[in-house]
């Protein structure tokens, strides 16, 4: 099957190339980064994350959102989503692939990344995480590409294949729930210390996964002969629409907590973020933005007609997509960190390398995905033998 | 047969992963034998170390400035500054500094506090909590608390992943953004620098320790009683008859993290 992703006309070639470019490109900054040790990024004693964990926390709820479309095809039987399933699991193997790899960038000593293994700490969330997220790629490389090469051949996919994707199901909510737990189980770091993280990241994940599921699949429509389905794309808008909803509500239910209550230390991040916090606001543009192109967003989502609307669907998408880039990723990140354990306030802008590295890493997560999509779509084009 | 100390850790971490596993000595985190901390006879022993800061005893800043000093020197903490001379917020390490009351105690301040308090600067360090959120936190295991209480590290295992600061609500812990060893003004062969990448914070000075000697903040301050070290389980070490004698508060003490460092107010 990987010699169909070898045959494509000069535009695929050309975007092929353009993704090398930027993947040379992030690799010098990172080799960079590796010679003068990650000084050379943004990040400094007080704010200990930035771009790259942004990205890694982002990228989990993308990776997650896949069971959106799994779920309903094989324990609903929803037949319109049996044609996109395969671009679900395909897409979380390239999110997965760009959190690795955004963890492993943000490592001080990446070569002695495998201490993970040698000295494993059940104790560590991260541990768990690191478990979550190989096996999650593990299941949906294996998956999708038994499913596909059985569609290939025109015969149905093997048994053991079944229990695995009923496994994929729980564990994609378990992969962006132990993702939370990263941040949520940190004593002195209020804007994380809530039970409602996990709950909010997942309702997060399923309006952003989702929605760029939909920007995909009016691209693969529009490039090549697979249609997959417009009764498809409209149901994931739903769930985008759905899930936004329900992300603005537990946003909302955070304020709530953090401003009756009354508690200082609760309404700092917050503070920070929406309002400025001692004079430092260098977010409140940006969450507000953010708070508007999700509003707008679900407007538009809600409406039938305007949703039946393929320009103003993608449009809306895009919006959720950005929406929840901004606020799960350096938001949640400066949220927390923004104000310090003293109580001081830091601030971080990440460096011109930084962010070439962060391209880099999309570029690997978009070859892959490119790649994968290639292989896929060649055999859905493909008369079928059934 | 010769065992260098890179092959013996090798062998003996492949060991823990097949033995070990079974023993579920992994659900035991950050547990190690005292006696390979403290191999010398001479050595200062302790149920649980702690630290007394008195500090109407602190006011003078020469003295707070040779405790900070004295711990830099004797650590080979590097000094990051910028081209003006103030210190490089970005990139600099700390071990112990001081900070103003209302920033190490921010919810104990309040606007009518007595003016000689709210103005005043305050030693701060690691807090070598009983319940370390950062050993918790910890996925290789490379900061870990000792049977004496004192929370340790060990650089050549750190992966720099810096989830342990991030978990530390006392902001007591640095990371090497940058090659420490240009910064570091007269290197103490004594004790080992750090590389870049890897995670450091006070230890107690667990190596002086190891020798009978005090810690060096607590050397430097000399007979001032600004700092007091001993053994919290000892019913008649200083610090106890401190504690006993005086009202002592801890930082952020609602967090459950257990800190082993009392303030005198």
């Amino acid at each position: 099957m990987l010699a169909k992703a070898l045959v494509g006309g000069r535009r695929y070639y050309g975007w092929i190339v353009g993704l090398l470019a930027a993947i040379g490109v992030g690799l010098l900054c990172y080799l960079y980064q590796f010679m003068n040790g990650l000084g050379i990024t943004g990040m400094s004693r007080d704010i200990i994350w930035g771009f790259y964990i942004a990205q890694f926390t982002f990228l989990v709820g993308v990776a997650a959102s896949a069971v959106m479309v799994v779920l309903p095809y094989y324990l609903h039987n929803y037949k319109e989503f049996g044609r996109i399933t395969i671009l679900g699991e395909f897409l979380a193997v390239a999110a997965v692939t760009m959190c690795m790899l955004n963890i492993f960038v943000d490592m001080g000593q990446p070569l002695r990344a495998l201490n993970m293994i040698l000295h494993p700490s059940p104790n560590s969330v991260m541990f768990w995480d690191m478990i979550v997220l190989a096996i999650y790629l593990l299941l949906n490389l294996v998956i999708g590409w038994t499913t596909l090469d059985c569609e290939r051949n025109g015969v149905p996919p093997p048994k053991w294949v079944k229990p695995l994707i009923y496994l994929s199901i729980p564990w994609a909510v378990s992969i962006h729930t132990v993702t939370a737990f990263l941040y949520c189980g940190l004593p002195g770091r209020h804007y994380w210390l809530t039970a409602i993280l996990a709950p909010r990241f997942l309702a997060s994940a399923f309006a952003s996964g989702p929605a760029l599921l939909i920007l995909l699949c009016l691209v693969v429509r529009r490039f090549s002969k697979f249609d997959p389905g417009r009764r498809a794309i409209q149901n994931l808008a739903l769930i985008v629409v759905y899930a936004t909803i329900i992300n603005v509500f537990f946003v909302l239910l955070e304020f709530f907590t953090s401003y009756y209550s009354g508690v200082p230390s609760h309404r700092h991040g917050l503070q920070y973020l929406f309002f400025g916090y001692e004079g430092h606001a260098p977010l409140v543009p940006w969450m507000w933005f953010a708070a508007i192109l999700a509003a707008l967003a679900i407007l538009i989502l809600l409406s039938p007609s305007k949703r039946q609307n393929e320009s103003l669907l993608a449009l809306a998408c895009g919006m959720v997509f950005v929406s929840t880039w901004i606020d799960k990723g350096l938001g949640l990140i400066m949220g927390g960190f923004a104000v310090t354990p003293l109580e001081t306030v830091a601030e971080y802008r990440p460096t011109i390398p930084e962010v070439l590295i962060s391209v880099g890493v999309y570029a690997i997560g978009a070859l892959v995905l490119t790649l994968l999509y290639k292989i896929a779509i060649s055999i859905k084009e493909e008369p079928q033998a059934l | 047969m010769a065992v260098d100390r890179r092959a013996f850790l090798r062998i003996s971490s492949l060991a823990t992963v097949g033995v070990g596993g079974g023993q579920w000595l992994l659900a035991a985190p950050g547990r190690i034998a005292p006696e390979a901390l403290s191999p010398r006879g001479k050595s200062l022993k302790a149920e649980r170390w702690g630290l007394v800061i008195d500090i109407r005893k602190c006011l003078d800043p020469d003295l707070r400035n040779r405790c900070v000093k004295a711990c830099h020197k004797a650590h080979n903490v590097p000094d990051f500054r910028n081209k003006d001379g103030t210190p490089d917020r970005k990139n600099e390490i700390k071990w112990i500094w001081e900070e103003p009351y209302d920033r190490v105690f921010p919810s104990q301040y309040h606007e009518f506090l007595a003016a000689e308090l709210s103005h005043v600067s305050v030693l701060t360090l690691c807090n070598h909590c009983g319940n370390p959120p950062c050993v918790r936190v910890c996925p290789t295991k490379a900061t870990f608390r000792c049977d004496d209480g004192i929370v340790a590290m060990d650089s050549h295992r750190c992966i720099g992943c810096r989830f342990c600061i991030a978990a530390c609500p006392y902001g007591s812990r640095s990371f090497n953004w940058k090659d420490p060893r240009p910064r570091i003004k007269e290197i103490n062969p004594d004790y080992p620098t750090r590389t870049k990448g890897v995670v450091e914070k006070c230890n107690f000075c667990s190596e002086r320790l190891a020798e009978g000697k005090l810690p060096a903040c607590v050397e430097a301050a000399g007979d001032s009683g600004a700092l007091i070290f001993g053994d919290l389980h000892d019913k008649n070490s200083k610090v106890r008859q401190l504690l006993n004698s005086r009202y002592t508060i801890r930082r952020k003490p609602e967090l459950g993290t257990e800190p082993a460092v009392f303030y005198v107010v």
